[in-house]
């Protein structure tokens, strides 16, 4: 279990005193502080970690939240802001002594401009909900996380989230114009707006998947793009694992970047095959997911040079979808994945490491190599043209010695994606999961560096502090 | 001083007794405000390819290398850079050739960054030397990574002010196989404007938007000639995607005028001009460079008409070059007409001593100005890092 940093017992004792001043700042619903109700905010998307918070308030407007901080500042009170809470990191993890600032109810979205081809979010406004408010016009917001359903723009900001087409279209970062922030001491900032490059430093590139750590975000300007004609994907099945990254690279080095490339491997196959029923080849040990896009004779053509190359790397199958209908059936059992191996077992932890695509073969090995050792099964599920990896491992937890053997094999998972020269984390963030490993990836001079950072937006650590750096002294004995 | 390695920077930058003027050649000197510093340091000597997997679409170098010979390397793989860097050296009255440091440093891109993305937006991993004289690494050599704050984001345009970049490791894509180029005649900026966002609009995935008035496409070779001005959308991509696609942009284009098409070498030419903003190479004064919201680009051009100045628009109208004279009133409009249009105005080019008193960029939001200096000193405490570059006194 990850060391929590030690209360501020000065707040704690404040805890009345606090919650009074917090109702002043905002309307009755909007602050909630009977324990029953703060259940459903003790934890996040890494359940293995609870933590009941001292409060939670859900404000409505930028104003607010500006109000919420500056008192919560003066007041030396920590903050631990909070989307839809679907963070697979322990992100939004609370901590005893800190009110949990959720910006659910901050949903509306406030402009969209087509000619420009830019919108302006609230940072609770879920992930779908962008492309939803402009599917009519066949416009859509690129990055799909596949918990695009429930997560936020403002979690998405902050995690710098990805997709399953982010090898076409980037991740959150290359998606974005603008940010309206409150800082930690509650003033409102404008960064950016609706044009593309900044005059001065980042702050929009550092913002983005800061976890929290800098300030909070409350409204965000994205670029929304045409959609493009049409979409179908492939399915190709192979004997071995090397295989398979033998032909991710030979279509890669012909010229095709598809828009979607995602490998599983033979228990990824079984367990989504299971549960959907998609008809995944049962005899294969690897599989790949290929989408293209464009009209339907642009899709013809480049499902049918990838159909070449596939061919020419001893498939055991090869099925390209003839219609929307059969794509969308090769896609519904990678989409299922996570229900798919709860089916299996209950509890899992998805790692999220990035490795250089040609270590893939290797690496898949070595993993295989420690779930025989750790005795805790794992399913492999992975974008393949960006190296980065979801490990699913399976685990029991009612045996509480069988959560920390999956948790030690996830690090030891990290370890080794660093150790072949990739890192610890592609797209779910480093949380409180991953905050003992920075030191994998990170010395301790670029870490100061990155904590004179943090200090230089938040002072006091007041922002999410228990996550992404590992505890300093100062942090352990409050 | 041009050290041959990191640890001479390391060296420089620890036995620095003062101000250190940051460069790689020096072709962007005459862009933002001059360093007032004893000493150069310069990247130049940091040189050479220190990594390139073509089929996990990563290249590094060294930042000294220059963005020409990445441009050499990767083409001979059929890839190349996704934003463009352009080579700016004539613009700004320089002989030398780009560095790809200074590419990073200054997150200057080129037509394609309306479709793909800014320089900084394929930076995969930096390696740098703060001010304190410590290394420090950020990203790293993969596609995908979010582990710790992105420092890698805050270097790219940092402008040598919080650390020296000393090796860069980029993303780079396959070059398109073929390039065409849309042409409407005689438009309008305004109009321009509403065709190229109807071209950035369709589904065809334009990847170059621009605008230039007559007398400027006047100065470029590959537009043979084409009399007045020219609204310019790109195509890139399989030889049967453009051949498909150029068809179907030309009919949805045809509301705003008949379009000509430009063939494949042409293209190739005309967008390098483009980027590399060649039309105003030769024009006495000084440079600006306003990106702003695209539907606004057509107003900026209106107003520095007002003055005398001369424009040219690329990404789909939200990237304005400005020429225009080299005086306190012309900032001053450039300053207004940005400001009102809500976006951003950096001085490209103009004499030393007026660009010493005038803001270059705008002031930002002042509570950013005081997070700002605080993250200056987060890296270089001292103070000693191309001090006043972008803002005087800091
Ligand atoms: C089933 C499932 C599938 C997933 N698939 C993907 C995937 O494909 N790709 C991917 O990248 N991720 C994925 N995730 C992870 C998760 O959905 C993303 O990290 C998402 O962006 C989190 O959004 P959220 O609104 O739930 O944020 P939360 O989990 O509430 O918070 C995330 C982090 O951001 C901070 N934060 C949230 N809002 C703000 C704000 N407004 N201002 C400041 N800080 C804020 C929080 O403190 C926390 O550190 C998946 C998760 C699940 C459960």
């Amino acid at each position: 279990m990850i060391e929590q940093p030690e209360p501020l017992h000065g707040v704690l004792a404040r805890r009345d005193s606090i919650v009074a001043g917090l109702r002043r700042l905002l309307p009755e619903s909007g602050v909630i502080a009977e324990p029953l109700r703060l259940k459903p905010y003790e934890t996040d998307g890494l359940s293995a970690y609870r933590q009941t918070p001292m409060a939670v308030v859900l404000p409505e407007t930028t104003e607010q939240v500006a109000a919420i901080m500056a008192f919560c500042s003066s007041g030396g009170v920590r903050v631990v802001p909070r989307g839809a809470g679907t963070s697979l990191s322990g992100g939004a993890l609370p901590m005893e002594d800190a009110v949990v600032l959720g910006l659910m109810r901050m949903n509306r979205i406030l402009d969209i401009d087509y000619a420009d081809r830019c919108a302006v979010v609230q940072a609770g406004v879920t992930n779908i909900g962008i492309t939803q408010a402009v599917s009519a016009r066949q416009f859509f917001y690129a990055p799909d996380p596949s918990s695009q359903l429930a997560c936020m723009i403002g979690g998405n900001v902050n995690m710098n989230s990805g997709g399953a087409h982010c090898l076409r279209y980037g991740v959150t970062a290359n998606n974005l114009l603008g940010l309206k922030i409150v800082t930690v001491d509650g003033q409102i900032v404008d960064i950016g707006g609706a044009h593309l490059d900044a005059a001065g430093l980042d702050w929009l590139g550092l913002l983005t998947g800061s976890e929290g750590q800098l300030a909070i975000v409350t409204e965000v300007t994205v670029r929304i793009l045409r959609s493009p004609e049409g979409a179908r994907a492939m399915l190709a099945a192979f004997k071995s694992n090397e295989i398979a990254g033998a032909c991710v690279d030979s279509i890669i080095s012909s010229g095709i970047i598809p828009v979607a490339l995602e490998f599983m491997d033979r228990p990824a196959i079984h367990a989504c095959e299971a549960f959907a029923h998609a008809g995944y080849p049962l005899d294969a040990e690897a599989m790949l997911i290929i989408e293209v896009e464009g009209s339907v004779a642009e899709q013809d053509d480049l499902l049918g040079r990838i159909s070449a190359i596939c061919a020419r790397h001893d498939p055991i199958s090869l099925k390209v979808a003839e219609s929307a209908e059969q794509s969308a059936a090769i896609w519904k059992g990678r989409k299922g994945a996570f229900g798919a191996v709860g089916r299996i077992s209950p509890d899992y932890l998805c790692m999220d490491g990035t490795i250089p695509t040609s270590q893939l073969p290797a690496v898949l090995r070595r993993i295989g190599e420690m779930s025989a050792s750790y005795g805790l099964q794992v399913a492999n599920i992975f974008h393949a043209g960006d190296g980065n990896l979801h490990p699913l491992i399976m685990f029991d937890a009612n045996d509480p010695s069988s959560f920390h053997k999956a948790e030690a094999f996830g690090a030891d998972i990290l370890k080794l994606c660093v150790e072949v020269g990739g890192c610890l984390t592609g797209e779910h963030g480093v949380g409180v999961e991953k905050r003992d490993l920075m030191g994998v990836q990170f010395t301790e001079i670029e870490l100061d560096q990155q904590r004179r950072l943090k200090s230089a937006f938040d002072p006091g650590w007041l922002l999410n502090a228990n996550k992404v750096f590992p505890l300093t002294a100062a942090l352990r004995a409050a | 001083m041009i050290p041959t390695d990191e640890a001479g920077i390391v060296a420089a930058i620890q036995h620095a007794a003062g101000p250190l003027a940051i460069q790689g050649h020096g072709s962007k000197l005459a862009m933002l405000r001059p360093v007032q510093a004893a000493a150069t340091l310069s990247t130049a000597g940091l040189t050479g390819v220190t990594l390139y997997s073509p089929n996990e679409l990563v290249i590094s170098a060294r930042a000294g290398t220059t963005i020409a010979e990445l441009r050499t390397v990767v083409a001979k793989n059929g890839q190349h850079l996704i934003a463009e860097p352009p080579e700016l050296g004539a613009l700004l009255g320089s002989d030398q050739p780009g560095t790809i440091g200074g590419a990073v440093a200054t997150n200057l891109s080129g037509p394609r960054r309306v479709a793909w993305g800014a320089m900084r937006d394929h930076v995969m991993g930096l390696r740098a030397v703060n001010g304190r004289g410590e290394i420090l690494r950020a990203g790293g050599r993969v596609l995908k990574n979010v582990t710790g704050l992105d420092v890698c984001k805050l270097l790219s345009g940092s402008h040598g002010t919080l650390a020296v970049i000393t090796e860069v490791t980029l993303k780079v894509l396959p070059a398109p196989e073929r390039r065409a180029t849309l042409v409407l005649k005689g438009q309008h900026p305004a109009e321009a404007v509403a065709a190229l966002s109807a071209a950035l609009g369709s589904p065809y995935a334009v990847s170059g938007a621009a605008w230039l008035p007559g007398n400027l496409a006047a100065l470029v070779p590959s537009l043979g000639g084409l009399g007045g001005n020219v609204t310019l959308a790109r195509l890139e991509d399989f030889a049967p995607s453009v051949a498909y696609r150029s068809e179907r942009l030309r009919a949805e284009l045809a509301e705003f005028g008949a379009v000509e098409m430009l063939d494949d070498a042409a293209s190739a030419a005309l967008w390098t001009d483009i980027g590399n903003v060649s039309p105003l190479v030769h024009a006495p004064g000084a440079i600006w460079k306003i990106s702003v919201r695209p539907s606004q680009g057509a107003g900026i051009v209106d107003a520095m008409q007002a003055i005398g100045a001369t424009c040219m628009l690329d990404w789909g109208g939200g990237l304005v070059w400005v020429s225009g004279p080299a005086t306190a009133a012309a900032h001053h409009a450039v300053e207004a007409a940005t400001s009102a249009a809500g976006g951003v105005w950096t001085v490209m080019r103009a004499p030393d001593p007026w660009r010493s008193a005038v803001a270059v960029i705008p002031p930002g939001p002042p509570a950013m100005a005081a997070i700002g200096a605080r993250v200056k000193a987060a890296f270089d405490p001292r103070g000693i890092l191309n001090p006043g570059r972008m803002v005087a006194g800091a």
